[in-house]
């Protein structure tokens, strides 16, 4: 599907290019390379990835990209590239003898660093999936800017809410995988930064077993109750559940009745199908159209990234890779993204500043930073790590 | 009773002697984009006098010259709607492509050029014969639409492709396209048509077009204390028929910036109600109008003293502003 609308996009690119006579096209190359790593089905069918996931943001992109290419003697050609975990180093590279430069790259944590230190300075990559802190911080790479937001950003978007709220004791269950643990410590930072209390911890031990069965919810009714029992008093459930485990189980289900949030209820995102503020219907009207779906956070990443590279063509009408990278995480770059404001990349860690939707079910709820909280530089940078907390230290290694 | 009666006659008194006079009775009209109505307002009073149904969504809004006949852009209804400005009967409606936002009219009244955000296209719509004259492929998003004074050229800017397209009014091809800052929503000619003045949203700016050369010259930018930066997003734009002033709406800073027509120095910021959008001048251009749509008002501001006399309910959300002559 993805594919075959990049492939069309190309096609009428070089349309363009050969109908426009003789007049010098310059050609802007990337790749979207997603890695899926074969995994337990979500707990909602309503979860379940499209096959193009990610590659129909990227066709949209190019397309957006194509069109003011149109008027910049700029074409814009994307190479959709659909690997495992075992073929994923080999894709890049394939790409990187390609010639291409830009990659934007859906992966776990590991597979982002693996694949961002097998091109090294021979390619940009856009980290559009991994939301790790660790990629931001012990594990950043001076050639990976990231347009997933960070766990530190979601986990104080809500945070911010929560506080604004004054629902200020959370009772924080995270699951039991790695990247749930790393998560919940994301909201007990954003915890401390903001000035809340958990005043109740618990483990999700996920034990297995198949996510589709006929009568699921009856037993889920009865054990999650039990399992949120005789918690100290709080004021919402914080759900730290990367793995998708069991946080859509909770609301509803909780012992007490309190709010959830985090990673079932309320949750913290870059996009949302029902996000329509600041010209954002345009966006989601132009992506429906082209892909009969709704968009996906992933979708509005890869986009993301790929229109970081149409800016950086359009203002630099430049094809030199360093002007280009230069200018992307430079002081004159500027991505409008429906948020409201401008979006720029942060340079000690490489990840791009942005409002985040606090979305539940069919509407927005909120849209964080929330007034009042105030930074001297910008206030998008009150979400995620900031300049003096920042644990990275290779950002500059690509000016050696 | 009795008093109440007397009132009445006093007020249709009052009334009559408006009609009377035609200077009395120029009108200002508001398009509600969440209310779907179009509020009218009395140019001397201010009062609210009418309000009526503006269709699904209403946004852009403008007037033919003669000031009888409104056009508004009903954005979810995908068609231009049609009043009577004395009347405010509907009048058939015009078709615009999809979503329409903005438009302009040319100077002689005919044709519309509308500007369609969903489809990369501007139309170019007969207003007498109701047919579609073209359809001239634009970069992404078309949004702010503005017409030489002489009508040889309309300019469209694209939201995402962040440019200022010129759009030649015989030919319908595009002559030039100049890149401006993030987001560009609005463009406005000088009097003479020198300079195309571009708002650009995120970005900040108003960029300054010599439309001889086409170049940006100049970029006016905004600093308000107490404002954060990103806050300060020129979206509507107007300039006095003498050039000397330019007025600029600010959106969520909730200001109306005031730069000098010839230095391009902000002099004032005014401070208007909330999200303040659109903007358009009295017909004697002694007052400027602005919707806030975050309020639900608009505010009066005297334009040679730079005062905000007093702001007005409307209806809920008004986005687009414009105000006839009376007949």
């Amino acid at each position: 599907m993805g594919k075959t609308g990049l492939r069309l996009a190309g096609a009428l690119l070089a349309t363009v290019a050969f109908c426009s006579q003789a007049q010098a096209q310059t050609e802007y190359r990337a790749a979207v390379l997603r890695v899926d790593t074969p995994g337990p089905m979500p707990i909602s069918r309503l979860d379940l990835p499209p096959d193009d996931l990610g590659f129909a943001g990227g066709a949209l992109a190019t397309a957006d990209n194509a069109t003011t290419g149109s008027f910049m003697k700029q074409t814009f050609v994307t190479e959709d590239v659909l690997a495992t975990p075992e073929t994923a180093e080999a894709e890049m590279q394939r790409l990187l003898d390609g010639g291409i430069r830009f990659v934007v790259v859906l992966a776990d944590e590991a597979m982002t660093v693996r694949l961002a230190d097998l091109a090294g300075d021979r390619a940009l990559l856009f980290n559009a999936g991994a939301s790790g802190d660790v990629l931001r911080n012990a594990d950043c790479r001076a050639n990976l800017l990231h347009t997933a937001p960070s766990d530190a950003m979601l986990a104080d978007a809500l945070a911010q809410f929560l506080i604004w709220k004054r629902w200020d004791e959370w009772f924080l269950i995270e699951g039991s995988h790695p990247e749930d643990t790393a998560l919940a410590e994301a909201y007990r930072r954003a915890a401390k930064k903001f000035g809340a209390k958990i005043v109740e911890e618990r483990v999700f031990e996920d034990t297995g077993g198949a996510r589709r069965t006929d009568s699921g919810h009856v037993q889920v009714q009865a054990q999650m109750p039990v399992f949120t029992q005789r918690a100290k008093a709080h004021d919402v459930v914080v759900a730290a559940d990367h793995a998708g485990v069991f946080a859509a189980w909770l609301p509803f289900h909780t012992w007490e009745p309190r709010p959830v949030a985090g990673s079932g209820g309320l949750m913290p995102v870059s996009w949302h199908p029902a996000h329509e503020a600041w010209g954002a219907m345009q966006w989601q009207t132009r992506f429906e159209k082209q892909n009969n779906r709704h968009a996906r956070p992933e979708d509005y990443q890869v986009w993301m990234a790929l229109r970081s590279l149409g800016e950086a063509a359009t203002r630099t009408t430049s094809d030199d890779f360093d002007t280009l990278a230069g200018f992307i995480t430079g002081e004159k770059f500027e991505l409008a993204a429906f948020k409201g404001q401008k979006l720029t990349y942060r340079d000690w860690d490489g990840q791009l500043r942005q409002p985040v939707l606090l979305s539940m079910g069919p509407v927005t709820v909120s849209v964080s930073p929330q007034d009042g909280f105030l930074h001297q530089v910008s206030q998008l940078d009150t979400l995620g790590t900031d300049r003096g907390e920042t644990g990275c230290t290779r950002m500059t290694a690509r000016e050696d | 009773m009795t008093r109440s009666t007397a009132e009445l006659v006093t007020a249709a008194l009052a009334c009559a002697a408006l009609t009377a006079s035609p200077a009395f009775a120029d009108k200002i009209f508001v398009s509600n984009e969440k209310g779907n109505t179009i509020t009218v307002l009395d140019g001397t009073s201010f009062e609210v006098i009418h309000t009526f149904n503006g269709g699904q969504r209403p946004r852009g809004i403008t007037a033919s010259p003669d000031g009888k006949v409104l056009y508004v852009c009903a954005s979810d209804d995908d068609l231009v709607r049609v009043f009577d400005t004395e009347t405010y009967e509907e009048l058939p409606s015009l078709p615009s492509g999809p979503d329409p936002e903005l438009f302009v009219l040319h100077p002689s009244g005919n044709p519309l050029y509308i500007a369609n955000e969903d489809d990369n296209i501007v139309t170019v719509v007969d207003v007498e014969t109701r047919q579609v004259l073209a359809e001239v492929p634009v970069g992404v998003e078309p949004e702010g639409m503005g017409v030489h004074p002489d009508g040889s050229i309309v300019v469209n800017t694209s939201e995402t492709t962040n440019m200022a397209h010129m759009i030649d009014t015989t030919t319908f091809e595009i002559v030039a396209n100049v890149l401006v800052d993030s987001r560009p929503r609005f463009a406005q000619y000088d009097s003479d048509g020198s300079h195309l003045f571009v708002t650009a949203e995120i970005g900040g700016t108003v960029s300054v077009i010599d439309t001889a050369s086409n170049e940006v010259t100049h970029k006016i930018t905004f600093e308000v204390p107490g404002v954060l930066p990103e806050a300060l997003q020129p979206v509507g734009l107007r300039i006095t028929a003498d050039d000397a002033k330019i007025f600029v709406a600010l959106g969520p800073a909730n200001r109306v910036a005031v730069v000098n027509g010839e230095t391009y120095e902000v002099e004032e910021y005014l401070l208007v109600g909330q999200r303040v959008w659109q903007l358009a001048f009295s017909p004697d251009g002694k007052y400027l109008y602005t919707t806030n749509g975050n309020s639900n008002d608009i505010s009066i501001i005297d334009v040679a003293s730079n005062e905000v006399l007093k702001s007005v309910q409307v209806g809920q959300q008004p986005w687009g502003v414009v105000a006839t002559k009376s007949n």
